[in-house]
């Protein structure tokens, strides 16, 4: 029976703010979430993406019972967040935003000891969880680390550690792998890979990282000004938006600027056309064909081919919608 | 709670029946009271500087009352009663909630946003979630004016006399515990506000430490009964001296002690939860 029940499940959710006009009385509404609908299925894994301001904190605050809904409703692990608030803490973990759950003067070995009392977890389950996270999240170089000296990977991985201590089955993350070197995100993606293929945990993560979405979203949400503007896969994404892709190639020798190609756009060059870059529309013609056209004015050496980012993917959904 | 999906979903992560519900809240203030200990020299510092502003207090009342010698029909042994008994009550008060005040600060470090992801009340979080040991020294001023104050005052001991002695603390803590506590409420109104509710919350321990047959009318309403400061120390101590108190503030009301604390405690909730709501944005 409570297989069934979706992880996330959002009915015209709605939220304004008023906000007071400067030096006036008056009040302006401003509507942060408007009439949002989505469900999200138990084991699923989606990204939550839109630009800043778009409204995707406080659809965070309202599924965890921060926020009370201007109207419509939102149902989090089957449960109303304002009214079984407590229940659900049990059962989602949750790092957004600068909020640590960490106690900064505290080791991080503490803070681990105290959330376990706070989820009131048997000691033995508490131990063995404690030493997977640590483990798994390579804290044991900074276990004894009083948290404010951590590093900001360090800390992230800490913060994540702390929410799923009580083996969440809804992990929310806002944004995990900002400020992180590339190294760290890689480790931290491969985590959430290992957690999720072994928990089955659902995953909600808002985040401006294309390959935090590539690598760990199936399904992607992206959010407009409060408003759903997509939902479904990350290429039916690129696909909606119709991108062009971007294909560098290095020749032999120095060559004028391949214009006037009929399958792509010369964008620029390098060390006297050397290296060229050519825009194509994937959905038109192939790599293959616009390597042909290239081959017959020079000899290619190597290409490559850029992927669009997401907020290039985001910005181009947004710059269609706009009237 | 009938519903039976709900039903379903309450059993996963729900820890057992027998176990502690104190585990949580013994393990954040354990952890407080190891990290104020491995700060010995503030603490210290922080130890004396408390005992000082109690002591300073006390010198302004016994300027005052040097040149008055009786107001509101005590003297200053009498008055010392009411300096100690509120002083006590406050500190106490203070050690163990006093740090609610600093919630515009927790609101803004996103630390009351945490509290949400916890499974417990939000208001016991924030009570539980430190403890102001320093605070200590200003209890010991308080208990130390009451001891004196009991053996310089001509006193009958009876049951009465000691029931009412318990009363003040025990119920005066409480009182100015939710002093403390209607102050966090309305400063989820007023974020910057603090400024104002420090103005109540000290000056209603100001007031509990004066003689109230003084106050005029209005205050004696305010002051007296709606912030029921007069009961914390003032009623008590009349009824320990065996003084007969003023018209609208007799010594009687201090039995009703119980009742003016069961009232702050209702008024201190209701502020705390609409405070709750106008956070969530829920109306109020």
């Amino acid at each position: 029976m409570s297989e069934q029940v979706p992880a996330i499940e959002v009915d015209g959710l709605t939220r304004t703010f008023k906000v007071r006009r400067r030096g006036s009385l008056l009040r302006d509404v401003v509507t942060a979430v408007d009439d949002m609908s989505f469900t999200v299925q138990r084991g699923e894994s989606v990204g939550y993406i839109g630009a800043n301001g778009a409204g995707k904190s406080t659809t965070i605050k309202m599924l965890i019972g921060i926020l009370v809904p201007s109207n419509g409703s939102a149902r989090t692990c089957g449960l109303d967040p304002l009214q079984q608030r407590r229940r659900l803490a049990r059962r989602i973990g949750v790092v957004f935003g600068q909020r640590s759950q960490l106690w900064w003067d505290l080791p991080v070995r503490e803070s681990f000891a105290i959330l376990g009392e706070i989820h009131r977890l048997p000691k033995a389950v508490a131990r063995q969880r404690t030493e997977q996270l640590s483990e798994q999240l390579d804290m044991g170089e900074y276990w004894n680390t009083p948290v404010r000296q951590l590093s900001l990977g360090q800390r992230m991985r800490a913060e994540i550690g702390a929410a799923l201590l009580h083996s969440p089955e809804l992990l929310i993350l806002d944004e995990p792998t900002i400020g992180l070197d590339v190294l760290s995100k890689q480790r931290l993606r491969e985590f959430l890979i290992a957690e999720r293929a072994e928990h089955g945990t659902t995953l909600l993560l808002t985040t401006h990282d294309m390959g935090d979405i590539e690598r760990l979203c199936q399904r992607v949400l992206v959010v407009d000004h409060g408003r759903l503007a997509y939902d479904g896969s990350l290429p039916g994404l690129a696909a909606t938006v119709d991108t062009r892709r971007i294909l560098q190639i290095d020749l032999a020798e120095p060559t004028a600027d391949l214009t006037g190609l009929g399958t792509a756009t010369h964008l620029d060059s390098k060390g006297d056309g050397l290296r060229q870059r050519l825009a194509f529309d994937p959905k038109r013609v192939t790599v293959p064909q616009v390597l042909a056209e290239v081959s017959a004015r020079a000899e290619v050496r190597d290409l490559s081919i850029e992927e669009p980012g997401i907020e290039e993917v985001v910005r181009k959904l947004y710059a269609r919608r706009v009237p | 709670m009938a519903d039976p999906s709900t039903f379903a979903a309450t059993t996963a992560g729900e820890p057992a029946k027998t176990d502690n519900r104190w585990r949580p809240y013994r393990a954040v203030l354990a952890s407080r009271l190891r990290s104020q200990r491995s700060y010995r020299t503030s603490f210290r510092f922080d130890m004396v500087g408390a005992m000082l502003a109690g002591l300073v207090q006390l010198g302004e009342i016994w300027v005052v009352f040097h040149n008055a010698k009786v107001l509101g029909g005590l003297d200053f042994n009498a008055i010392l009663l009411v300096f100690g008994l509120a002083n006590a009550a406050w500190a106490i008060a203070e050690v163990a909630v006093g740090h609610v005040d600093s919630l515009p600060a927790l609101i803004r470090a996103g630390t009351v946003d945490v509290y949400y992801l916890r499974p417990q009340p939000l208001l016991a979080q924030l009570i539980t979630g430190d403890i102001q040991l320093r605070r200590l020294a200003r209890v010991a001023v308080g208990l130390i004016c009451v001891v004196a104050a009991l053996i310089v005052n001509p006193i009958q001991w009876t049951v009465a006399t000691v029931v009412m002695l318990a009363f003040s603390l025990l119920f005066g803590t409480v009182i100015f515990a939710c002093l403390f506590v209607t102050a966090a409420g309305l400063q989820f109104f007023l974020i910057n506000g603090s400024e104002a509710t420090n103005a109540f919350v000290y000056g209603g321990s100001y007031a509990s430490q004066q003689p109230a047959a003084i106050w005029p009318g209005p205050m004696k309403i305010i002051f007296g009964f709606l912030f029921p400061m007069a009961f914390c120390a003032y009623l008590p101590a009349l009824q320990i001296l065996g003084l007969p108190g003023s018209p609208l503030l007799p010594a009687w009301l201090a039995w009703l002690l119980p009742v003016a604390a069961a009232w702050a405690v209702l008024a201190a909730g209701a502020v705390w939860r609409i405070g709750v709501r106008h956070y969530q944005g829920g109306g109020g």
